[in-house]
């Protein structure tokens, strides 16, 4: 029987004490002349010893689940097991205690990683060239479609090509990032197998195309097989093609973006290649290119002259910076170890694993509730609960985290009804995918009424997220404003 | 195999799980990438030792370089508490019930920046700062409706390069105003550059040389209501210096990597996105939001998820997922531990070391041109040699000066070196001395 811990923590800001960390060079004085309209009295968030913090954060990290709890198949986000090895690397002091604007000269070894990744994931990916600079997937899809944008205006084409055509299942992101960098989406309909429906794509693939977007597996966990023919009918109207990494974990070292016919793809470290996601971020996004698009990344691109490694090339075309310096380092060095602990065999085996527990999941699951488009699936796939008597999505995912077992992503793609998209990734047993069939299998026997009042193992039950945002409070800041020094409780 | 895919293989009723990439066309498979084979955790720990003894870090030299990422002091609780796996490995918290601790975490994250800042609302985070004002500036043309945005002449180029980025794709066009003889904004350019487009106008205090410019506070009442005025701050000066809401910012942003991230080569840092009551459903991000569940429990929430790319696609205020949560987190931690008191402590100490090493500088023949304006803890001198000349000397005492500003600044680095030096509480006397020594073979 799963229990999650259950503490009333208040606020960090209500924890008051006394500071007890110690400030270097705290004892002596120090002249400040700060001019009067400049000066501030207190930041206004007080004060309280280690302990208190370290005691209330350990509580939060208790009320929490990441995929080192339990198993997390959030189709999509790839929630492998994050190596521990990677988390020591990355502190090393080496790493940790240099700064990206010292002399190219005094940071050789960092360059030498930052290049060795990168070359790897050329070789995963086939492209020619790849910038490790984007600081997230959404930020590699920003920063190659400001590449599609560059080389259309290079190529005095941008005024024709205003459009990235994307698939309906698409991640929401991928018209969002379209649209952050100056283009209009196009959105193109999934035949009943769940691919893209081949004869609306070459409706709607012209010479006012820019590009066209897609991940492969696709977000119904299909492979494209047409993705050769798309490709080449793409790339004979003159536009580009992206491949959005997401669901690389799924094809891994059995074929690549190049052979599929991709002129850019990003990648997503966090999910592919196992850096962990802290609870949001940080990640890497980063992004590949074939080699008529190199000149245009962003600068500065590492380079390596057989002796040296240098950090100050600008590609003479680039589309300028995606980030502060060269990406989320820290992310990078996990990745990089990853890819080197696993190797090409480990790769494969991961992307087997992945595949192989998607299928057998598929395959259960099926017993009891649809599973839209073509049976063979790759990393992942979309159950959908319909069906007079099949509970909701959202009841399901209660259900499933009421009982320790994070729930899949749901009510997405949004062109299958109550969705329920798994990816168990290859992190997981046999028995912790049965955990999760007989789960979800119960819940077709209870009552609806059950779910009204799921979850209860939890440190709360449903929340009304509507009412969250109909009246939306932030920070502490904005709930004062209205309700003074009064406890929480009686002001939410 | 073990077992386990033994049984799986057994249930698909297939041999090989290379049989369930049947769909991949035989056109485009491959055989083999031509990647090594794997190493065991011994070997790779040898590797990237290895990698990491290449490095010079900063505790091996006088180092005075900052130049948008400082030095800091890092508390030891902060790592600890990152740490923990169930933040650690957590993806975002689309389950809300089973994730009300990083939530909120992120709540009191947002809650402390508010307080720091004294604005009404923070996101959970930015990837940085220089996306921030690339966010920013969209922020101010979607609420403005006008495509104009104005920043600063003097501009870390990592900024201003990421800024063009975004303005591009949202065709906003940036127009640039000097500084004032002080380096301060000019009030007077500022009015002229005005007109029926700005959207909006970019601020820093302290700016790219380290000043805190006293122009700021006019700056809203110059532009007006209807123009959004963005605040560019550096997060660790605000326990004395006052905050971006005193003066009616509309947007603050900063970066948190000062606050306890450490360098890391430049990055994972954090950016603070922060704004008014009246433009958060303007705001991009994810937020977080104290609500209660249905018992009437406190509990939080992902609140205004309409604004976001996976409910509103194209129409989304902006494409970001993944953020830097764990790092908003850390500077959580950092910011409880440190509170009023470690705030106000580590600001003064920061100005008061930078004003020592700036009456060393005085000793010698040095131009620092703008000294007489109040400066946090970076300022500019200008050295009368070529910058390979300067950089040579100061390799000889193992000295890193800071960062030297050139062509892509506008300075000629071949008859003169201008450097913008940081100090931080992590400088001790010996790097002062080094600093003398430098000064006395290139001034």
């Amino acid at each position: 029987m799963y229990h999650q811990a259950v503490f009333d923590e208040p606020i960090i800001l209500d924890l008051k004490g006394r500071r007890t960390i110690k400030i270097p060079l705290e004892n002596q004085k120090f002249r400040v002349d700060i001019p009067e309209t400049m000066k501030r009295g207190s930041a206004g968030i007080g004060d309280r010893e280690e302990f208190s913090v370290i005691r209330h954060y350990v509580k939060l990290s208790e009320m929490n689940f990441g995929a080192d709890s339990g198993f997390y198949p959030l189709g999509s986000c790839t929630m492998k097991y994050n190596p521990k090895i990677n988390d020591e690397i990355a502190v090393l002091e080496g790493f940790r205690m240099i700064h990206p604007l010292q002399d190219s000269n005094d940071v050789q070894g960092a360059l030498k990683l930052l290049y060795e990744l990168a070359e790897s994931l050329k070789i995963i990916t086939g492209m020619d060239e790849m910038t490790l600079q984007p600081l997230a997937g959404a930020g590699g899809e920003f920063t190659g479609l400001s590449i599609v944008r560059a080389y259309f205006e290079c190529a005095k084409q941008l005024d024709t090509r205003r459009e990235v055509v994307v698939p309906d299942s698409a991640h929401g992101s991928n018209p969002a990032s379209s649209h952050m960098a100056g283009f209009d989406v196009v959105q193109i309909p999934s035949a009943p197998d769940g691919t893209v429906d081949i004869e609306k794509f070459k409706e709607a693939v012209t010479e006012k195309t820019a590009a066209f977007m897609i991940t492969n597996p696709n977000t119904l966990g299909i492979f494209e097989d047409k993705i050769l023919e798309m490709a080449n009918y793409a790339h004979s109207k003159g536009a580009l093609l992206y491949y959005d990494g997401a669901n690389l974990n799924g094809i891994m070292t059995k074929t690549t973006p190049a052979k599929m016919g991709f002129d850019i793809v990003h990648l997503n470290l966090h999910k592919t290649f196992s850096t962990p996601h802290g609870g949001g971020g940080p990640g890497a996004g980063p992004v590949g290119v074939v080699e008529k698009l190199k000149d245009f990344l962003p600068y500065p691109m590492i380079t390596f002259d057989g002796d040296k490694y240098h950090d100050d090339y600008v590609p003479p075309k680039t589309i300028g910076k995606v980030a502060s310096f060269f990406g989320n380092f820290g992310v990078l060095v996990r990745a990089w170890t990853y890819i080197k602990m696993m190797g090409e065999e480990g790769l494969r085996d991961a992307c087997e694993t992945a595949v192989l527990n998607s299928n057998y999941m598929r395959k259960k699951v099926q017993e009891f509730m649809s599973v839209p488009g073509k049976t063979l699936k790759k990393h992942e796939f979309v159950a959908s609960s319909v069906g007079a008597s099949m509970p909701k999505a959202g009841d399901i995912a209660k259900h499933l985290i009421d009982n320790g077992v994070h729930a899949p992503t749901i009510y997405f793609p949004l062109i299958v009804p109550e969705a329920l998209m798994v990816e168990p990734t290859e992190s997981a047993t046999k028995a912790e995918m049965d955990l999760f069939i007989e789960t979800v299998r119960q819940t077709l026997k209870l009552p609806h009424e059950t779910f009204e009042k799921e979850p209860v193992n939890l440190k709360v039950t449903r929340i009304d997220d509507v009412d969250a945002s109909k009246n939306p409070r932030p920070t502490l800041r904005m709930l004062r404003k209205e309700h003074k020094e009064q406890p929480l409780q009686q002001v939410i | 195999m073990n077992n386990d895919l033994t049984d799986l293989l057994k249930e698909l009723k297939i041999k090989s799980p290379d049989e369930l990439f049947a769909d991949i066309p035989d056109a485009i498979r491959t055989k083999t990438l031509g990647l090594p084979k794997g190493m065991d955790e011994d070997e790779i720990r040898r590797v990237a030792s290895a990698y990491a003894g290449m490095n010079k870090t900063v505790n091996q030299e006088h180092s005075f370089l900052g130049f948008g990422l400082y030095n800091h002091f890092v508390p030891a609780a902060i790592s600890n508490v990152i740490n923990r796996n169930e933040f650690l490995t957590a993806y975002t918290p689309y389950q809300a019930e089973i994730s009300q601790g990083i939530m909120q975490a992120l709540f009191e994250y947002q809650s402390l920046a508010a307080e720091l800042f004294q604005m009404d609302a923070v996101n959970s985070s930015m990837y940085d700062v220089s996306t921030s004002l690339g966010e920013a500036a969209r922020m101010a043309k979607i609420i403005t409706g006008k495509d104009e945005f104005i920043v600063p002449k003097y501009l870390s180029k990592n900024k201003r390069a990421v800024l063009d980025n975004y303005a591009r794709g949202a065709e906003i066009k940036v127009k640039e105003i000097d500084f004032d003889e002080k380096g301060m904004i000019d009030l007077e350019r500022l009015k002229e550059a005005l007109n029926e487009n700005t959207s909006g106008v970019y601020v820093e205090y302290p700016n790219m040389f380290g000043i805190i410019d006293t122009n700021v506070p006019r700056v809203k009442e110059i532009i007006g209501e209807e123009r959004i005025f963005v605040a560019g701050v550096n997060p660790i000066s605000l326990g004395v210096l006052a905050p971006p809401g005193k003066f009616g910012a509309d947007i603050a942003i900063g970066d948190g990597q000062v606050l306890g991230l450490g360098l890391n080569f430049g990055g994972p840092v954090v950016g603070i996105f922060a704004t008014k009551e009246q433009y958060i459903r303007k705001m991009p991000g994810k937020i977080m939001g104290i609500t209660k569940d249905y018992n009437g429990k406190v509990a939080f929430s992902m609140i205004l998820q309409t604004r976001e790319q996976h409910i509103r696609r194209e129409r989304a205020v902006t494409n970001m997922t993944s953020n830097q949560a764990l790092m908003a987190v850390a500077s959580a931690v950092y910011l409880s531990l440190m509170g009023d008191s470690g705030l106000k402590k580590i600001g003064e100490i920061n100005m008061g070391r930078t004003r020592e090493l700036m009456d060393i500088v005085r000793e010698f023949d040095v131009t620092m041109p703008y000294d007489g304006s109040p400066v946090f803890n970076e300022f500019l001198i200008r050295l009368k040699e070529s910058k390979t000349f300067v950089c040579r000397i100061a390799k000889k005492f193992n000295l890193v000066p800071g960062y030297a500003l050139g062509k892509n600044y506008g300075y000629n680095d071949r008859n003169q070196t201008n450097i913008v030096v940081n100090v931080t509480e992590r400088n001790t006397n010996d790097d002062f001395n080094a600093y003398k020594e430098f000064l006395r073979e290139v001034a």
